[in-house]
């Protein structure tokens, strides 16, 4: 985190130079890096994906393009004279309701404001969170021997995340900054696609037995809980196993929480966790446990055969996986399990598979 | 008796009608609509061809009503009227008629139509046909109820009477036959007539449906067509048997006059010329040609120069009425028409027109509609046999902005209308839906396509150039102002000069002045850039109230009242800038607007503009 000053200052900056290129008589313009699946590459250092050389420019020649310069202007201005100079902060979806006072410049829909936002990330390589924007509460939970102290308006809270819980785990902070780990019992970390898988664990004592904190993605996962995987990875040195659906949007799950989003490649090295591992539901894992299945839909397909050219999936095990798929046509649920009665995930598969991973 | 007797017994001639009465689709009587339509086409061509040959404008009146299963048809027109001996013949003999000896153009050829369907109505229905005719104010009409003896191919007369009729003169015909209306269709009476009246748009047709609803088509011009008139053959594409028999039959007594007096577009000097290729007395009695010297002068004609056929045997549209048909009939908002000059084949003259309407309430999805007409007659069956379909399916239209997927007919919000007129169509069969693939006309067709496609393409092109300015517009007068003010407001400092931007965004000549004070003298500099894609040459006006000093490059002074008009001749390449200055005592420094002379208002930015 930065501090307010900081922030306000690199905004500035921008400002200027915009300002400084009318002065000159260049035609104003800001270049962004393109963020498409073509201008992410892989960054040897960091172990993560990170935006290639490729620029958008965004220049009022075009309508477009000077339509995003005037929502920038008057994005800016709301981030330093409401948010900044007074410490006060708004959420993703109340910038774009602000910006209906904006005429010309108003967004269309929140998709535009939130992107724009992204961009004075990448411009002024801050966060969000420097800017006081925060994302909608979006509720992920963890469940496991963990024990956590949080800054909450309140005080400092100490919380055992099985203990101090109820049955749907511990609400991870938009901040998850705000948090510290004090102390933990844990052997690994298990994030889940969706509430069903993590309510059979829970209910099936699989955290207890196996000493697991269980995550729950909650789909395409939030960015706290992307930082609050890395950081569980990071600092308490825990391996992370990531168990979705088996279908094609579900590996772009994983994808994002162990190589980074195209969407936000800029924050790779904040958010992502090179180590985590895919569990499943692997396409070998249909064949090999005769899971039912649904066929692959013709956009399934079509997403199927895009990750084979996106480089997040560029390993062997992943173009075997996919390719396998590709011949079955078909596609499996985490909960696909449950067919062979409630306890095989939980006594049979996960054991067997996490030993296999060299997890347990 | 041998085989070959037994079979010689039964070997007679047979009778066109009796032929037809057997092979009835040839003629257009294959499906129940259109045995309906043939006829009518058939009379509405007919009377368009008579008041043609008479200077009139028509005034045709159609009706179509229901007798039980059986349809009733009249049509009349203010034609000129048949001569009652004419009259049993003109609609009770197949091939009688008065065109297809002639080389000029008209709808009719063969003189096979109207009597055609008189022997539909009386195969269908076993009734007659009745016709009223009447050919001048001081003469009575003539009335018939006539039939076709099948077996002779002769009329059969059952009534003839003279009476009164009220009208000044023309033709009134009355048949009865199996058929069905629709109106919907593409293929229906009611589309054929408001072809018919596109291109004919002096004619006023009436259409009187069997539910009662009447509908006009009515004359968007007074002014009558171009007469058509009668010519002698051209010599090119001639074909040797043809050669040969108007050789022996000529009354000419010497070979050149037979060329000059048989052929159009040969006078004496070609005439001479040809003899001379042909290694051939120009005195020789034409009868006397040889086979192998009619050969010859077969080649002699392909060799030599021929003015192209006089165009007076044919009478075309004209662009200008395309033009208006197709603005009478869709609401679009583009039309471009191309007129081809007159080609020639098989010794047949004929010209192509081409008209394409764009944009409007055309329907962007699907494919472009065309309309086909030959002589002036609307080509509704048979589109994709069609010659002139082939020549729009040859045509790569993506280079005309209309897209073409798969080939073939294009899509987009547009129509296509092709005229082919000729003195002789060659249709590829006798009920005339389509025009045979006869290369000289396929390519004629494709050249005038290639034209209004290219005139499209301009328009097109013009209205993005228009878009874009006009986004351009909103750029500058909109957005780039609020930009410019909320970073100025966010800084904290002066509004930035966005003039320079300006400029560049709109491809303009940027003309800019700037001050500097020093030592009490103002420093004047001006600068010229050129943005714009094309080089700029103008003079430049500064009028200031007293001579400049320093002036660089020197600039002419010219005493206008109390002021001194500077100036400097400039030319700019594209992306090219210069820089002017001068001196003025701070206190004598007043300004008016710099003047750019030479250049249209709107490429300037920074500067009035004056006209040389």
């Amino acid at each position: 985190m930065s501090d307010p000053e900081q922030a306000q200052e690199k905004l500035l900056s921008m400002v200027e130079s915009l300002y400084d290129q009318f002065q000159e008589g260049i035609v104003p313009y800001l270049a962004l890096p393109s963020r498409t699946k073509n201008n992410i590459e892989y960054d040897k250092d960091g172990e993560v994906w990170v935006y290639g050389d490729q620029k958008s420019l965004r220049s009022v020649k075009t309508i477009r393009g000077a339509k995003s310069l005037l929502r920038t202007s008057h994005l800016v201005e709301l981030l330093i004279k409401e948010h900044l100079r007074h410490n006060r902060g708004s959420t993703l979806r109340e910038i774009y309701y602000i910006s209906e006072n904006w005429d010309l410049a108003k967004f269309g829909e929140q998709g535009e404001s939130d992107r724009l936002v992204e961009d004075l990330e990448i411009v002024t390589s801050l966060q969000r969170e420097d800017f006081h924007v925060r994302p909608e509460e979006d509720g992920a939970t963890v469940f496991g021997p963990l024990e956590i102290r949080e800054q909450t308006r309140r005080g400092m809270r100490d919380i055992h995340c099985q203990e101090d819980v109820g049955e749907a785990g511990y609400q991870i902070p938009f901040n998850v900054d705000n948090i510290q780990f004090k102390d933990h019992d844990a052997r690994l970390v298990l994030a889940l696609e969706t509430g069903g898988m993590y309510a059979r664990l829970i209910e099936n004592g699989f955290d207890q037995e196996y000493d697991v904190i269980l995550v729950h993605l909650k789909g395409q996962p939030a960015r706290s809980t992307r930082r609050m995987i890395r950081r569980l990875s990071l600092e308490l040195g825990l391996p992370v196993a990531v168990f979705t659906d088996g279908d094609p949007w579900s590996y772009r799950i994983f994808a994002s929480v162990a190589y980074g989003s195209i969407k936000s490649a800029h924050l790779s090295d904040y958010l992502v966790t090179p180590s985590a591992q895919f569990l499943g539901v692997q396409p070998t894992d249909i064949v090999d446990y005769d899971l039912s299945t649904d066929k692959l839909t013709d956009q399934d397909l079509h997403a199927l055969r895009s990750e084979l050219t996106d480089p997040r999936f560029e390993t062997d095990y992943w173009k075997e996986q996919i390719k396998l798929q590709l011949d079955l046509k078909k596609k499996a649920e985490q909960q696909a399990f449950a067919g062979k009665g409630l306890d095989f995930v939980t006594k049979e598969y996960l054991p067997k598979r996490l030993s296999e991973m060299g997890l347990i | 008796m041998e085989i070959a007797e037994e079979l010689a017994k039964q070997q007679r001639a047979i009778s066109v009608a009796e032929f037809f009465e057997k092979n009835r689709q040839i003629l257009g009587f294959d499906s129940a609509p259109r045995s309906l339509l043939t006829p009518v086409k058939e009379a509405v061509d007919n009377a368009l061809d008579a008041c043609e040959e008479m200077g009139i404008l028509p005034d045709i009146f159609v009706q179509i009503g229901r007798r039980g299963e059986l349809f009733h048809v009249v049509v009349e027109d203010n034609g000129p009227g048949i001569v009652t001996e004419e009259v049993p013949r003109v609609f009770a003999k197949l091939l009688y008629g008065s065109r297809f000896h002639v080389l000029k153009q008209s709808r009719g050829q063969q003189g096979i139509g109207i009597s055609a369907g008189v022997l539909y109505s009386q195969l269908t229905t076993g009734k007659p046909t009745r016709v009223i005719s009447k050919i001048g104010p001081g003469h009575k009409a003539c009335r018939f109820q006539l039939m076709i003896n099948t077996a002779t191919n002769e009329p059969e007369i059952l009534e003839s009477v003279v009476q009164d009729w009220d009208r000044p003169h023309g033709t009134r015909v009355e048949m009865e036959l199996e058929g069905s209306y629709v109106r919907s269709r593409r293929q229906s009476i009611y589309s054929y007539l408001k072809n018919v009246a596109i291109v004919n748009p002096h004619a006023r047709i009436t259409l009187k449906e069997p539910d009662g609803n009447v509908e006009t088509f009515e004359r968007a011009t007074e002014k009558l067509p171009k007469p058509a008139y009668e010519i002698q053959p051209h010599p090119r594409g001639l074909e040797l048997g043809g050669l040969i028999k108007m050789l022996r039959y000529t009354e000419k007594r010497k070979l050149s006059s037979f060329l000059k007096g048989t052929f159009s577009s040969i006078g004496t000097i070609t005439a001479q010329e040809l003899c001379d290729l042909a290694e051939l007395d120009s005195n020789r009695p034409p009868s006397e040609l040889t086979y192998r010297e009619a050969q010859r002068l077969i080649e002699a004609f392909r060799k030599v120069r021929l003015k192209s056929p006089p165009t007076d045997c044919l009478s075309p549209i004209g662009e200008e009425l395309i033009r208006m048909g197709l603005d009478k009939e869709y609401r679009v908002d583009f039309v471009a028409t191309s007129t081809r000059s007159v080609s020639v084949y098989s010794g047949n003259p004929f010209l192509v027109e081409v008209g394409l309407a764009y944009g409007g309430e055309l329907k962007s999805d699907g494919k472009v509609g065309v309309l086909r007409f030959a002589n002036r007659v609307p080509l509704l069956y048979q589109q994709g046999g069609c010659g002139i379909t082939h020549a729009i399916e040859n045509v790569s239209w993506r280079t005309y902005s209309l897209s073409q997927p798969g080939g073939g007919i294009p899509t987009g919000p547009a129509g296509i209308l092709v005229h082919v007129a000729s003195t002789n169509i060659p249709f590829t069969s006798e009920s005339k839906d389509a025009i045979a693939d006869v290369p000289e006309i396929v390519s004629e067709v494709e050249l005038g396509l290639k034209d209004v496609g290219r005139k499209l393409r301009r328009h097109l092109s013009r209205q993005n150039a228009l878009s874009a300015r006009r986004e351009k517009e909103e750029i500058i007068r909109t957005l780039l102002p609020r930009i410019a003010e909320k970073l100025a407001d966010l800084l904290d400092r002066e509004k930035p000069d966005i003039n320079p931007v300006v400029a560049k965004i709109m491809s303009s000549l940027l003309v800019k002045r700037k001050l500097v004070l020093e030592n009490g003298q103002t420093l004047v500099t001006i600068e010229v850039a050129n943005y714009t894609e094309s080089a700029r040459s103008f003079r430049l006006h500064e009028m200031l109230p007293l001579e400049a000093t320093s002036v660089d490059p020197s600039a002419r002074v010219v005493p206008i009242g109390d002021d001194y008009d500077h100036l400097w001749d400039i030319s700019l390449k594209p992306g090219e800038a210069r820089r002017l200055s001068y001196a003025l005592p701070a206190e004598e420094a007043r300004f008016s607007d710099l003047v750019v002379e030479g250049q249209p208002s709107d490429v300037v930015a920074g500067a009035r503009t004056v006209e040389t």
